[in-house]
């Protein structure tokens, strides 16, 4: 029979990680894929209730975000609201309520999926993944050096994502985009975050990050550069589009095409950049 | 290193010595015989399986047992107190949002915790928080009018519309 631990603080939960234990949040992910394969663990261990992985707080300057912390959570809560909503926009896009109730940060994280939400919303936050494990401490990846490839993250087996760290600074602009075949319930097609500071009528700081047209979430460095010190409107809007388009390189598969990946990620950017104009 | 577990389900004291990754679904449908929650999916995309989780909605086919322990579960078959229909339950039947039934004891647990939250949820409302369970009968419209009848906001105006008492 699985051995469960059931720990009551980090250390001990690291232990038992150490020790060959599978982490468990909210398990959307691990127990589909378990139904489906039949797949008995030997032992796992239960990550959703230690209190340095739960809370919402700003600390140093930076939002940060329990690993635990579920998808209904960050939707609701008021400092989510104000300095990342973009973040809450998205949080309230997956699954749907049953899922957003036991779906959690750290999980998506891990699980690192191509497809999932909120991975573009991190990257274009300039975020930080704080990890740790018993023998290595504590330990800060940026989000930019997160996603190693398809399914792969800078995650070592013997960690778990501690918490999100996520630098406050003014980002008047953010908006969270999501097609999918439905409004609820859906994976991805494209699914992207933009974040810009604003100085005059120009934008500051673009963050373009997208999903779903790539083995990982990916920043439009390209297309971000085009942006950055312009202003919103009709021009930057048709330019950034074909920008995004060309610099993407989307697969086709059960989902979507590539071509359609490719025409839908032009039209979000064009549009987000067409709502931007005037006073954000 | 695993103890029994041990939860509520509907009031109720429950103690479970199997296996800890085993789905709460299957523990309720099968050891507890509370078969009103379905497995439409088992992939937690259809919301057949809906139980509310220290008073939220989660798909019990996606929830392990052993992070059950110590917490409320509340079935269908816990909303109302009693043999009849709760006010949710009868207006279902009445407004016509029951077709097959397949859905309808996620649907009702669904929206007893929308209920719980907001008691006069618009259709926006609905559309946001009840979208987790699926309807392949009724196109939704004649459940969106049994929440606006339980909630006071709309007149029960009968499942027929030919005159037909209800």
């Amino acid at each position: 029979m699985t051995v469960a631990h059931r720990p009551t603080g980090l250390s001990d939960a690291l232990e038992a990680v150490a020790a060959g234990a599978l982490p468990v949040a909210g398990g959307t992910d691990l127990l589909v894929e378990d139904h489906a394969t039949g797949r008995v663990h030997d032992a796992v261990v239960d990550v959703l209730r230690l209190p340095e992985l739960r809370g919402i707080r700003v600390e140093d300057d930076a939002l940060e975000v329990g690993a635990a912390s579920t998808f209904f959570t960050i939707r609701e809560d008021p400092l989510v609201q104000e300095h990342a909503p973009v973040l809450a926009d998205a949080a309230a896009t997956i699954g749907a309520w049953q899922m957003q109730s036991r779906a959690t940060l750290g999980g998506n994280i891990a699980n690192a999926s191509p497809a999932g939400d909120s991975l573009p919303v991190l990257l274009a936050l300039d975020a930080e993944v704080v990890l740790a494990s018993r023998d290595g401490g504590e330990r800060v990846v940026p989000y930019v050096d997160m996603h190693l490839g398809y399914r792969r993250t800078a995650r070592r087996p013997e960690e778990l994502i501690v918490k999100v760290r996520i630098p406050i600074r003014p980002r008047p602009h953010q908006a969270f985009r999501k097609v999918g075949t439905r409004e609820a319930q859906a994976i991805s097609k494209v699914v992207l975050a933009f974040c810009a500071g604003r100085d005059g009528d120009s934008l500051t700081d673009v963050r373009l990050a997208v999903g779903s047209v790539a083995a990982t979430p990916v920043r439009l460095r390209e297309t971000e550069a085009l942006c950055d010190g312009r202003a919103p409107g009709p021009a930057l809007a048709e330019e950034a589009g074909r920008a995004a388009e060309a610099e993407i390189e989307p697969i086709g598969d059960v989902r979507s095409t590539a071509d359609y990946r490719r025409w839908v990620t032009r039209r979000l950017v064009r549009r987000l950049l067409l709502e931007a104009e005037g006073a954000p | 290193m695993t103890d029994a577990i041990s939860f509520r389900v509907n009031g109720d004291h429950v103690s479970w010595d199997g296996g800890p990754m085993a789905r709460l679904l299957d523990v309720l449908r099968e050891d507890l015989r509370l078969t009103g929650s379905k497995e439409g999916c088992g992939e937690g995309e259809c919301g057949a399986c809906t139980v509310l989780l220290d008073g939220q909605p989660v798909c019990a086919c996606l929830v392990p047992v052993f992070q059950v322990d110590g917490r409320e579960v509340v079935t269908v078959e816990g909303l109302a107190d009693g043999p009849e229909l709760d006010a949710v339950e009868r207006a279902f039947v009445d407004e016509g949002g029951v077709q097959c039934g397949a859905c309808t004891p996620g649907m009702v647990v669904n929206i007893r915790a929308l209920l719980e939250r907001n008691p006069k949820p618009t259709r926006a409302d609905v559309r946001d928080l009840v979208s987790g369970t699926l309807c392949r009968c009724t196109g939704y419209e004649r459940i969106f009018r049994a929440v606006e009848v339980a909630t006071g906001q709309r007149i029960h105006e009968g499942a027929h519309d030919d005159g037909r008492a209800s």
